[in-house]
């Protein structure tokens, strides 16, 4: 038992020191957005007069208002169509089971480990094509196809587990497909949705390449793709940069630690299935 | 198991329109992912083919530009690159990751190790262009990592991290390494948790040490988690993207240059679709030639 405590004191240290290399960053940027605007501070260095107002110049700099707003409008439009369509193919791969429904979902796993700059060149000129160059649209729809071999796998995971004899007695009772679907199996799926609804919103909210990419004006951006833009503007301010990129973390993080048991549970599971 | 399922796939049968149904389930995606994936990675290796500025008239050139990849250094560079990034996207954090989970197992219970899983997710929350802004400060010639080195007597050391040509390529992958250590801990912790705890004690009584433990019990049983760590972080270093647009932008020269960016630049900058898009193929095949024996033989040995 000696050699139990002892091996538990050595790993609440590690654990303790692991915890400060993670936060450590974090701290050191919140020290130098206190700084007084366009001063080089030399690293985790308490301000004399922290300079709170910095956030305030931040948040005008980066016209925060304006994209909370832009990100919002793009996880709206990505996040209810993913999840509807994932969960309508993951339930025929899953549960209805058609005819040659193995081959179809191979082709969506193939997509899984692709990554986004294998087709942003074609897909750039597509946009364009589309007319759809410098607006939402542009994130929105590219994203959509880009989630699905995810989604689908995601929600075929969950519907292959449920049992037949629940459509069965449903199809008794004279249900066609989609009240079936609709009303029996996606308030089931609940569970399942609601984590992948999580990744999905992270995942838009953090995308970067598209939005540099297929959108210039960074007001119709994602929050990441317009944090690029802003160190482009503000790179040489160091407080004022800090005290931005700060902001820019703050939606997801607040998210992060309002759901985060379901947020850690989602990023788990869905590493193991990916 | 046979009886029913044959008698599933009657009741199935007699159901008419069902496989017309089932595809009509899925065409919404399948539109999705064929317009928006599809369409372009089949395009993207049609351009490939093509020498083309991306406005006026292309030609074929047939191989070409695959031949380029092969010759050209600096474009071979930065393949060279994303696989030198692997060491510290894969490898750092998965032995760390290791090494960590197999410590703090027999605490993995405790109101430290719950308020740990909180923190050592945040990297993974945020975006990785924020990372590679904090990093890029943490890393600068007056910035926190040469504060430290000067305060314990190594000031012969600081120099700007990022903006050496010796040193920028593994600075960057400390930042992939600080962005992805967390995710794999907490994976492989999960993983040991699932480890019947009668093994650990019948180890200990067999005398075991935890050297002796960690490799006849632990890391056997990790080997889909395992798996499932290499995999994410292989792609996250062969496509890395965000992180070194923002800490370096391939530079300085071009010594931490990767695929993706070089995509990027070739595509977006430097007008040459077909160059950029054999690099694309490149990089898709790539990341499949890695993860596949990976998945294969990670997953057969626990089915």
């Amino acid at each position: 038992m000696i050699v139990r405590s002892r091996e538990s004191l050595v790993g609440r240290a590690l654990l303790v020191l692991l915890m400060a290399i993670t936060v450590l960053p974090f701290v050191s940027l919140f020290v130098t957005a206190l700084h007084p605007a366009g001063t080089y501070p030399s690293g985790l260095s308490w301000p004399e007069d922290p300079q709170w107002g910095n956030f305030a110049d931040a948040f005008g700099a980066a016209n925060m208002g304006g994209l909370l707003l832009s990100s919002a409008l793009i996880v709206l439009g990505v996040v209810p169509v993913s999840l509807l369509f994932g969960t309508m193919a993951g339930f025929a791969f899953g549960h209805l089971r058609m005819p040659g429904h193995r081959a179809g979902f191979l082709i969506f796993v193939l997509g899984l480990t692709l990554p986004f700059e294998g087709i942003i060149t074609p897909l750039y000129y597509q946009i364009r094509d589309m007319g759809l160059l410098n607006t939402r649209w542009a994130i929105i729809l590219p994203l959509i196809g880009l989630f699905m071999p995810f989604s689908v796998l995601w929600m075929r995971a969950h519907f292959v587990t449920m049992p037949d004899d629940l459509s069965e007695a449903a199809r008794v009772d004279g249900a066609g497909t989609w009240p079936l679907f609709w009303r029996i199996h996606v308030p089931l799926a609940m569970p399942a949705l609601s984590s992948l609804a999580i990744l999905l919103f992270l995942w838009t909210w953090n995308q970067f390449l598209l939005a540099i990419v297929l959108v210039d004006d960074p007001a119709k951006r994602t929050m990441a793709g317009a944090l690029g833009a802003f160190q482009g503007q503000w790179g040489t301010d160091i407080p004022l940069l800090c005290a931005g990129a700060l902001l820019i973390l703050v939606p997801t993080l607040t998210v992060f630690l309002i759901f985060q048991r379901r947020f850690v549970a989602a990023l788990l599971q869905g590493s193991i299935k990916g | 198991m046979s009886a029913p399922s044959t008698g599933r796939r009657a009741r199935r049968a007699r159901r008419p329109g069902a496989a017309w149904l089932g595809w009509l389930f899925a065409a919404p995606a399948i539109v999705m992912y064929a317009t928006f994936v599809l369409r372009p990675l089949l395009l993207t290796v049609q351009y490939s083919l093509y020498d083309w500025n991306g406005i006026g008239a292309s030609t074929w050139v047939g191989l070409d530009n695959y031949r380029r990849l092969l010759t050209d250094s600096e474009l071979f560079a930065s393949i060279l690159h994303a696989f030198e990034l692997i060491v510290f996207f894969s490898g750092v954090p998965v032995l760390l990751g290791l090494f960590v989970a197999a410590t703090i197992r027999t605490i993995a219970q405790s109101r430290l190790a719950v308020v740990a899983r909180t923190v050592l997710f945040l990297p993974q929350v945020i975006p990785l262009v924020a990372a590679g802004i904090m990093w890029s400060w943490l890393l600068s010639s007056t910035g926190l990592a040469n504060e430290l080195l000067s305060a314990v007597g190594l000031g012969d050391l600081t120099r700007a991290w990022l903006g050496d040509f010796g040193t920028a390529l593994p600075a960057v992958g400390v930042i992939g390494a600080w962005v992805l250590v967390g995710l794999c801990t907490l994976l492989l912790l999960a993983g040991m948790s699932k480890i019947d705890p009668a093994l650990f004690e019948a180890a200990r009584l067999d005398g075991a040490g935890p050297i002796r433990e960690f490799f006849s019990i632990t890391l056997p049983s990790l080997r889909q988690e395992i798996g499932v760590c290499v995999t994410v972080t292989v792609i996250a270093a062969l496509a890395s993207f965000d992180i070194v647009y923002i800490a370096t932008q391939g530079g300085p020269g071009n010594s931490t240059m990767v695929p993706g960016l070089e995509i990027y630049y070739l595509a977006f900058s430097e007008r040459e679709i077909g160059m950029a898009s054999a690099l694309a193929v490149a990089l898709v095949v790539l990341v499949l030639a890695c993860v596949l024996p990976v998945q294969r033989l990670t997953r057969d040995g626990s089915r």
